[in-house]
Formats: C-alpha cells, sequence, structure tokens
C-alpha cells in the first residue's frame, strides 16, 4: 500500500466504522421496539 | 400501483419483508467479504497506484447516498399524490442511512482526493453540490423532529424531499456542465478498466444489499413503535 497507505486504511476504517455503527444502531433500536411492543402487549393480556 | 399499495399496508409489509431481510443480509454479508477480497487482489492504477482501491469504497458510497435521497423523493411524491400508507415511514427511515452514505463519500472522496489532487477538498461543483446533498439531509432530518404533529412533519418534510430532489440530477451531470477537478464519468461510460470491475460491482451489491436491508429494519422498527404508541394512548384514554 506504500506510498498511500496513510490515505487508503483511514477511508476504509472510516467505511468500516460507519457500516458496523448504522447496522449496530438499526438492530438495537429494531430490537428495543420489540421488546416495548412485547411488554405492552404483556401488559395489556393481563 | 396496485402491487405497492398491496404491500404498503404494514402487516402485509412486515410479512413480506420478514421473509426477504434475511436473504439481503446474508448477501451483503457475502458481498461485503468478496468485494474486500477483490479490492485488495487489484493491480495498481497506472497513474493512480494503489488509491483506485479507494474507489470501491468511494463510489458505491456515492451512489447509495443518491439512491438513498432518490427513494426518499419517491416515497414522498407517494405520499403527496396518493396518500400512499407507509410512504412517509419509509421516507424518514431512509434519511438517516443517505446522511452516512454521504458522509461516508465525502471522508473517502476527501481521503482520494489528497494524493490524487494535492488538497482535500476543492470547492467545484461535484463536491459542492455533493456537500449540499448532507445538508439537505440534515436539513429534512431536522424538518421531522421539529414538527410535532406527525401529519404536518410528514407533508413538510415530503415537500422539502422533493424541491432537493433538484439537486441530485446536479450532482450527476455535475462533471458534463462545469469545468471540475473531479474527474468525468467514468463508471457508466464504460472507462474504468475491466481489471477493476468485478470489484467495483461486487462493492456497488453490498452498499445496496446493506442498505435495502437496513432501510427495512427501520421501517419495521417504525411500526412497531407506532402500534407501541397506539397502546400507550388507548392505555392511557
Amino acid at each position: 500500500m506504500s506510498p498511500y497507505g496513510a490515505f487508503i486504511w483511514p477511508a476504509y476504517g472510516v467505511s468500516a466504522l460507519a457500516l458496523s455503527a448504522a447496522t449496530i444502531w438499526t438492530v438495537v433500536a429494531w430490537r428495543r421496539a420489540k421488546a416495548k411492543l412485547a411488554a405492552l402487549e404483556g401488559s395489556k393480556e393481563k | 400501483m396496485q402491487f405497492l399499495f398491496r404491500y404498503a399496508n404494514p402487516h402485509n409489509f412486515m410479512r413480506l419483508s420478514g421473509a426477504v431481510l434475511p436473504f439481503t443480509a446474508i448477501g451483503a454479508a457475502l458481498a461485503l467479504i468478496s468485494g474486500l477480497y477483490f479490492s485488495f487482489s487489484v493491480p495498481p492504477d497506472y497513474q493512480q497506484g494503489t488509491t483506485i482501491t479507494i474507489l470501491f469504497i468511494h463510489v458505491p458510497a456515492a451512489i447509495m447516498a443518491m439512491v438513498a435521497y432518490s427513494s426518499i423523493a419517491v416515497c414522498s411524491l407517494l405520499s403527496l399524490v396518493w396518500r400512499h400508507p407507509l410512504s412517509d415511514t419509509a421516507a424518514r427511515a431512509a434519511a438517516p442511512l443517505g446522511a452516512m452514505f454521504t458522509v461516508m463519500g465525502l471522508i473517502t472522496g476527501a481521503l482520494w482526493g489528497k494524493p490524487m489532487w494535492g488538497a482535500y477538498w476543492v470547492w467545484d461543483a461535484r463536491l459542492t453540490s455533493f456537500l449540499l446533498l448532507l445538508f439537505i439531509y440534515l436539513g429534512y432530518m431536522a424538518l421531522w423532529s421539529a414538527i410535532e404533529d406527525e401529519i404536518k412533519a410528514a407533508r413538510a418534510a415530503a415537500i422539502l424531499a422533493l424541491v432537493g430532489a433538484v439537486n441530485i440530477p446536479i450532482i450527476k451531470f455535475s462533471v458534463e456542465w462545469w469545468n471540475t477537478l473531479h474527474q468525468g464519468e467514468t463508471i457508466t461510460t464504460g472507462k474504468l478498466a475491466a481489471v477493476y470491475v468485478p470489484a467495483f460491482l461486487t462493492m456497488m451489491l453490498a452498499y445496496f444489499l446493506l442498505f435495502l436491508t437496513l432501510w427495512m429494519i427501520r421501517i419495521r422498527t417504525a411500526i412497531l413503535e407506532r402500534r407501541a404508541r397506539n397502546l400507550m394512548q388507548g392505555a392511557a384514554s
């Protein structure tokens, strides 16, 4: 990668970070919404 | 159009997206792994050297930023004209993803520009119109959050999205309409050397499938949140 490694690796690093963060954030929000709805439906049934 | 309306029903959308999601998620992961392998297996470009590898993450991110915005514009049109159920939810769900791809495009572009042009940033038509896209995304998301009434927020955001859509052809054709430091069309004109095509197409597929997967999950999340809100309101009244 030399002499351009100082540009290539940060570019790949930023992309990996952004895609991972978006994936984790999306999945966590989905699980949270699912759990909240399940709790509400559970309390309604009781 | 009938197909769209059938699956715009939240119940049908949950069923259909639940069936499709595993395939898009696995497809995205496989394409990403293969794409990365291809990206680091290509020979250096005769002019740009090894920085050509940045193309495989920069161009797909830039294209997806525009695809995401175009999706928002189409959903907004469906919402304004046909009162299409779910289209506001779909438009809102795509915005943070599109903004993320825009930021990725800007950062990877800057990191490619420095060794090739000697500058991280220049105010040429392509870069400036692409930066404008980020501001439109931020404005769109801010508008959704600023108006409490969801129906009014959706209407205002849809109008903003349609006005902002003017920027998409400007970004696309900026390299033809103006003299720019940014290189002209390479991908659609077939100027990309054949040896780089598999890496580019695989990464493009990976980004597209990842966007599709995350977009569907975000729409599903919004549907569940709405159900939860309705239950809470029902319990309170």
